[in-house]
């Protein structure tokens, strides 16, 4: 990293979050490149957060036409039928982005996900999932760590009032103010598939039960080969005998995982705007740390849920 | 009445580049339409604590959404929403942490039932003779010097301008902020420097007394710090015509690019000398008008480099200009993610508003480091306080000299800033002693002038011990009584202002709280010494309690354990949102988190933004 100082330009936009975070940590996140796959609304303001906070470069990846779905929740699709047509929401949403801040470049990848291998993913700092099934997150995550460089990897899923964030940084070493010192610290995150295959009456007996609830709605796309978010209430059956199955597999009463919040995941796939802004800021604020190296990272899962109104960080890990 | 600034642009992603100057309710409205094209905004640019947005106008609303930048007008806000019976929504942001607050009359505590604290005041000696901190030379310079110099020459100020030299007796009352008619723009620059930071530390230093368990300062002369001839002459730009004045610069003049660069004595000295110059030659016109701006470059050099000097007298560390603009500027960091959550959130509760959800209102609170595994805390609001002089009209007391102390003061200090009240009318009984209005007659006008320049016995009707004093505001359907108490003497360091509210806070707020921040320069009228800035290592601290017994005074309903499951009905998108209380306390998973408002165990300092 050159001594070069910021632009006057950089100095004059920025200069509310250098004050937070100094001018060390703005030349990093300049520096950082970042993947992102699935245009949900929450992915689409954490895009927002991101670009406005003056990151290197942005990939949009999401080969899907724009649907009403989209116009409800996804403020950077313009209303207008002409500018729409034929383009797929990563080229409508790449175009909205770029206004945000003309020192990020803003750029499209086409095709599919899961199709993406370690030479394409070494581009980049971090990669970001919006709704994908489980076998592509685990897969692309499974890419990540195997890279000799190091990328971040975070998926963000929200559906009804509720959202999910993971984190998985791998071997994160970092600097914490303890009282007056610099402490370095190192977290050792799992990864995806490590994460959800601990044992859930091992974990902590006050982990949320959105979690155990969200495991069970993947297994559930995962075992009906669904489109990630194709659910309706009339799945409910279903993955109740689902629930009781991985509930007995993993020795944990039932009631954990509440008849209430499966029907509502299930029947509430669109997402809620106001919500979409909570978790697709947390998931900026965790990006941004990750990238600028500043800040005590999340680890590993992030959950909220507006019913309740707490946004609570779960630790699923085996040790 | 905002304009969009380029500083903005880091979070306020409706605007962007080409906006810069232009209003924020107009532009921001248009923007909400290019996504959202058939609801219907409407943008006022103006101040909110404008007579047209009177009582009547806030009772067209169901809830009002606040994103004000400034206590005084978010006071104002809560009293009209209090007399419209309209639900308030407020919220603040600084950095990573941020909160939403709910305000419904008669069912929640309303905005000003726990008192916030306004902004800092530091006692006048601390800023003209004894500083010990960086921020009071900030003040000094802006304040003092800066307003001196630049300012309004008529206005009372406490730097001292006179030189008692022996040697030029015919000039013993010379205003040495005056530029002579033979000075050249160097000589001036240098005498004033050589007065304020090499003569008048010397004057100090004569009085023994004030040293005696204090470090001294040392006067600095610019022959000392600038000793080559030519040294403090101008740099590049001289010559050039420069038109755009926000472009013009000391330190870039001077080769100095990087405003997070501390400068050395010599350097900060160069800039003071360049920065005067330049204001001289180059805004002649701003000259005797002109208020500190932390958007104005040149202003900002100044006043940058003024205190680092005095700063190095004093032998305190200086500082970057980027950490001067900061303080002097009551600059509050900010981003957009953190904006973004507390956005969603004030959403959420805008919505159980509308659909009179009352139970499920919620007080929630972002952290930046997890509390609980909590990085967003919901809090059950709190039942209106009894004590609350806005929203339960509880009597204040004064206690003020009646002897000494003008009304003058009393509408400035107590009524307007710690009352927050707008446009002030104070009655003794039946006795008008005060109004403020545009359709007041010339003679009352006079009246109430002469009134405010007397101290308070000597008031036509006399205010003394014992006096109930009444204070209205007509906008804000606020009214209140204050109980007078003449006390002779005051605490020049504790109680700089000379006279103590109480009442207004439980006694334990009454320690001095150090949070000042507001975003625009804030709201001291002129005449009051010295003006607020803040101390930018303030943080908020949130002590979260579970143990409800603990409470002293207001009662608070906690959330029932019950599980209520009522259908939920979906709205228009077909978006279930709830609007019953549910779950709360689950046992294992939920806990009830609870705040504690009135015991000495909490420490809440809060900076809203």
């Amino acid at each position: 990293m050159g001594k070069e100082e910021l632009t006057a330009q950089e100095t004059a936009l920025y200069d509310r979050q250098i004050r937070i975070w100094g001018v060390d940590a703005q030349r990093r996140l300049s520096k950082s490149h970042i993947l992102v796959a699935g245009m949900t609304g929450t992915i689409v303001e954490f895009c927002k957060n991101i670009v406005l906070a003056g990151i290197g470069s942005v990939v949009l990846l999401d080969d899907r036409l724009v649907t009403r779905e989209a116009l409800s929740v996804n403020f950077l699709v313009p209303n207008d039928e002409e500018k729409l047509k034929g383009r797929s929401l990563a080229e409508v949403c790449c175009n909205s982005l770029k206004d945000f801040n003309s020192m990020v470049h803003v750029s499209v990848e086409k095709g599919d996900l899961s199709a993406l291998d370690g030479e394409i993913l070494d581009k980049f700092d971090a990669v970001v999932i919006g709704r994908a099934s489980f076998a592509t997150k685990k897969t692309i995550d499974g890419i990540c760590r195997k890279r000799s460089k190091k990328i971040a990897f975070f998926t963000v899923d929200c559906r009804d009032s509720c959202g999910e964030i993971f984190v998985d940084l791998q071997n994160y070493v970092y600097n914490q103010k303890k009282n007056d010192d610099n402490v370095e610290c190192q977290f050792h995150y799992p990864s995806l598939e490590e994460a959800v295959a601990v044992p859930w009456n091992r974990l902590p007996k006050n982990v949320t039960k959105l979690y155990f609830a969200m495991r069970v709605i993947e297994r559930f796309e995962a075992a009906e080969g669904r489109i990630p978010g194709e659910t309706t209430a009339a799945d409910i059956s279903s993955v109740q005998q689902l629930r009781g199955e991985l509930c007995k597999a993993n020795s944990i009463n039932e009631s954990r995982i509440p008849d209430e919040l499966l029907k509502r995941l299930l029947e509430g796939t669109r997402e809620h705007p106001p919500v979409c802004a909570i978790v697709g800021g947390i998931l900026g604020q965790e990006v941004i740390k990750a990238l600028s190296g500043k800040g005590n990272p999340l680890k590993n899962f992030f959950f909220f849920d507006a019913k309740d109104g707490k946004g609570i960080i779960e630790d699923i890990s085996s040790l | 009445m905002d304009t969009i600034e380029v500083s903005n642009l880091n979070r306020q992603f409706l605007f962007r580049q080409c906006h810069v100057g232009q209003s924020k309710a107009k532009v921001a409205r248009e923007a909400v339409l290019k996504f959202r094209p058939n609801i219907n905004i409407t943008a006022h640019h103006a101040n909110v604590k404008n007579s047209e947005f009177n009582v009547d106008f806030f009772k067209q609303f169901n809830v009002v959404l606040n994103g004000l930048d400034n206590l005084d007008a978010r006071r104002h806000v809560n009293r009209l929403c209090l007399a419209a019976g309209v639900p308030l929504v407020e919220s603040g942001t600084t950095g990573f942490l941020g909160q939403v607050t709910v305000h419904v009359k008669g069912q929640t505590e309303c905005y000003e039932c726990q008192p916030k604290p306004t902004p800092k005041t530091y006692p006048v000696c601390t800023i003209t003779s004894t500083p010990t901190k960086f921020v009071h030379c900030i003040v000094w310079a802006k304040d003092l010097l800066f307003a001196k110099l630049f300012g309004d020459r008529t206005q009372d100020n406490d730097l001292n301008v006179h030189s008692a030299d022996a040697t030029n007796s015919s000039k013993n009352n010379e205003d040495i902020s005056v530029q002579r008619d033979d000075e050249d723009c160097e000589k001036y620059g240098k005498r004033i420097y050589d007065h304020v930071f090499g003569y008048n530390i010397d004057l100090a230093l004569s009085n023994e007394e004030t040293w005696k368990n204090r470090n001294k300062p040392k006067p600095i002369y610019i022959k000392d710090v600038l000793p080559e001839p030519g040294m403090h002459q101008n740099g590049t730009n001289n010559t050039l015509d420069i038109t755009d004045k926000s472009s013009l610069s000391a330190m870039h003049s001077l080769g100095l690019m990087n405003p997070q660069d501390t400068w050395t004595l010599a350097e900060n000295s160069k800039v003071f000398l360049e920065a005067l110059s330049l204001f001289l030659k180059k805004r002649e016109k701003d000259i005797g008008s002109l208020s500190f701006d932390k958007d104005d470059q040149l202003s900002v050099e100044f006043v940058t480099a003024a205190a680092n000097v005095r700063a190095a007298s004093f032998g305190i560390p200086m500082h970057s200009l980027f950490e001067s603009k900061g303080i002097a500027g009551n600059i509050v960091h900010a981003i957009a993610t953190t904006n973004a959550v507390i956005a969603g959130l004030i959403v959420i509760e805008a919505i159980k508003v509308l659909k009179n959800a009352a139970n499920s209102f919620r007080m929630t609170y972002c952290v930046e480091h997890p509390l609980k595994k909590m990085l967003l805390m919901p809090v059950e609001p709190f039942e209106p306080n009894k004590s609350c002089y806005v929203c339960s009209e509880m009597p204040l007391t004064l206690e003020v000299n009646t002897h000494k102390t003008k009304l003058r003061e009393i509408v400035e200090k107590i009524v307007k800033n710690k009352l927050g009240v707008n446009l002030p009318i104070i009655m003794h009984g039946s006795t008008l002693i005060f109004e403020t209005g545009d359709d007041l007659e010339e003679d009352m006008v006079a009246n109430y002038a002469l009134n405010l320049e007397k101290a308070l016995c000597d008031l036509p009707s006399p205010v003394t011990s014992g006096t109930v004093l009444t204070v209205e505001d007509f906008q804000q359907e606020f009214t209140c009584s204050i109980n007078i108490t003449h006390r002779e003497e005051f605490d020049d360091e504790k109680e700089p202002e000379g006279m103590v509210l109480l009442g207004l806070t439980p006694d334990l707020y009454e320690k001095p709280s150090k949070v000042a921040t507001t975003e625009e320069s804030t709201s001291m009228a002129p005449q009051e010494k010295p003006a607020t800035v803040s101390d930018s290592d303030d943080e908020i601290e949130i002590v979260v309690l579970e143990e409800s017994n603990r409470f002293a005074g207001s009662k608070r309903k906690l959330v029932e354990t019950s599980i209520t499951n009522s259908h939920d009905p979906k709205g228009k998108d077909g978006i279930n949102v709830a609007n019953d209380v549910g779950k709360l306390d689950d046992g294992h998973d939920d806990e009830v988190v609870v705040m504690k408002a009135c015991n000495e165990d909490v420490r809440k300092k809060a900076k809203l933004v």
